[in-house]
């Protein structure tokens, strides 16, 4: 289904009854080329990728609920390119770049609005780390520009800059970042997909993953076996749970992260700013709510609900970042289960068991990623060999220390990412 | 969510760190394989229900607590001073 400007005028002069689905809801077949579980913002895409960029169109996205429902439907849209690391750089710098041409590549508006992000920071040292990222950024190709304490004052008059705490030194200013309609990008990319001919199924949950002599041989699922010599598993926050079909310990841990939106507002927000300091980011939704979040909940959790004290953190955190937010009034609240490897970055690469792939890990970063992790998870799933954007992502790097990607530099160790 | 500190009673989360899994407390023998240590410092079973995990009572008596918890619900089933399995941390 296609959609004009005609046709919603059309359509709404007309009750409204003309309207189709925009993908099949294809019942599953007994055997594909290649399986993905997952029918999220990354198995979609991985689809996609496969179709279009591989010729690979006998392919089924095995979803267990309904599509866009999870981490797609419950993040902050917020699309950026701003890491610092060998690995993860050169990896969201292709993401981004395929964002800017995703809404021409699918035929779909997505939405994706490149407003600036700007990154604060509060102190002589912090200013430091802050130059040493955006020329790692410039270096990548991608922009950065540092801004002093009236650079940032242009931009958010609305700030307190002068909190006795955290005192608006400056900020990083990311041009291109933005944000995106989360579900737009599941439903384009469904839409895409299912159009070259990708099998989307809904409400069909793999139950075990079938194995023969150390390869993948297909699925079980709640709608009958399937066959495939290629399987990508690509469940986020289920990863540990589909990995165990296939006898598989993962290095990761599901955690909640929670996130906020207010009342539909004037515009008044006009970029995407983070307090990493008070761990607070905001941005304002093309409908008006302030979207806004922190950091995780801290314990390990599956109820894609958060507890109070991180809502009153995050509240608190708000307050000393932007007073004049006291005045909006929250209206719901949500939490999405985040798969957290050791040192904060994914994993896309092959299993020990051929024809099975993995991807996880995408921490509580996994939106901007769609593109470019769709893309090169399709590559890995196609040509056996890790797409260049995303050779880094390896595996085994916790288990040979070699290739850890620690943004943080905190440690690759579960509690600190 | 409130945590049942044995030593202090019924205390606000708020009060308590949390490390993560209580594999934390079967730290293998110096000499172990390094499979060993990849799956106690990386591996986990990470479970959707029943967990045991390892909190911290930071603002309260100070002493090392196994949670037996539901990720999926948040209830807290059981709490027990690590002290008491005998490992120290």
């Amino acid at each position: 289904m296609r959609f004009s400007g005609l046709r919603v005028l059309r359509e709404g002069l007309t009750g409204n009854r003309g309207w189709q689905a925009q993908w099949r809801d294809a019942t599953p077949r007994a055997e594909y080329d290649v399986v993905v579980i997952g029918g999220g913002g990354h198995g979609l895409a991985t689809a996609y990728y496969l179709a279009r960029n591989h010729g690979l169109t006998n392919v089924a996205v095995l979803e267990k609920g309904y599509l866009g429902g999870g981490n797609v439907g419950r993040n902050t849209t917020i699309v950026r390119a701003n890491y610092f690391l060998p690995g993860n750089s050169e990896f969201y710098s292709h993401s981004l770049k395929l964002w800017e041409g995703l809404e021409a590549e699918l035929n779909y508006n997505v939405m994706h609005s490149q407003r600036g992000l700007i990154n604060l920071f509060h102190s002589d040292g912090q200013r430091d780390a802050f130059v040493r990222r955006g020329n790692a950024m410039r270096n990548r190709g991608d922009d950065a520009i540092l801004l002093d304490r009236a650079g940032v004052r242009r931009h958010l008059p609305y700030l307190d800059f002068d909190n006795p705490r955290f005192p608006v030194y400056g900020g990083l200013y990311h041009p291109r970042g933005g944000t995106a309609r989360h579900d737009a990008v599941a439903w384009g990319y469904a839409r895409a997909a299912s159009d070259l001919g990708v099998d989307i199924i809904q409400n069909c949950e793999v139950t075990g993953i079938d194995i023969a002599r150390g390869a993948v041989t297909g699925v079980q699922t709640t709608r009958g076996a399937i066959r495939a010599r290629k399987v990508a598993i690509v469940v986020a926050g289920r990863s540990s749970q589909v990995a165990a079909m296939a006898g598989m310990r993962l290095p990761i841990e599901s955690h909640v992260l929670q996130a906020f939106v207010t009342e539909g507002l004037k515009p008044c927000v006009h970029h995407v700013v983070s307090f990493g300091m008070g761990h607070f980011y905001i941005s304002q939704s093309d409908k008006g709510g302030l979207v806004f979040g922190g950091d995780l909940d801290f314990y390990a959790s599956y109820a894609a609900r958060g507890n109070l004290p991180m809502v009153e953190h995050v509240m608190e955190a708000g307050m000393a970042l932007m007073p004049m937010i006291g005045n909006a009034r929250v209206l719901r609240s949500w939490g999405g289960i985040m798969d957290m490897s050791p040192d904060g970055s994914p994993v896309i690469d092959r299993t020990h068991i051929d024809g099975l792939f993995l991807n996880c890990g995408w921490c509580y970063g996994g939106f901007k990623a769609v593109p470019g992790s769709g893309w090169s998870t399709a590559h890995l799933v196609a040509t056996g060999e890790p797409h260049a954007s995303a050779a880094r992502f390896r595996l085994d790097r916790f288990e040979t220390g070699r290739g850890l990607m620690d943004e943080e530099g905190t440690g690759a160790q579960h509690n600190l990412h | 969510m409130r945590i049942a500190c044995p030593n202090c009673g019924e205390r606000d989360r708020r009060e308590f760190y949390y490390l993560g899994d209580a594999v934390a407390l079967d730290r293998p023998a110096a000499g172990a394989p390094p499979e060993a240590w990849h799956g106690y410092l990386h591996l986990r079973d990470n479970p959707c229900g029943v967990t045991r995990d390892l909190w911290y009572h930071e603002q309260g008596c100070a002493a090392w607590l196994v949670l037996t918890r539901d990720t999926a619900t948040h209830e807290v089933l059981e709490v027990a001073l690590a002290a008491a399995r005998g490992a120290a941390r």
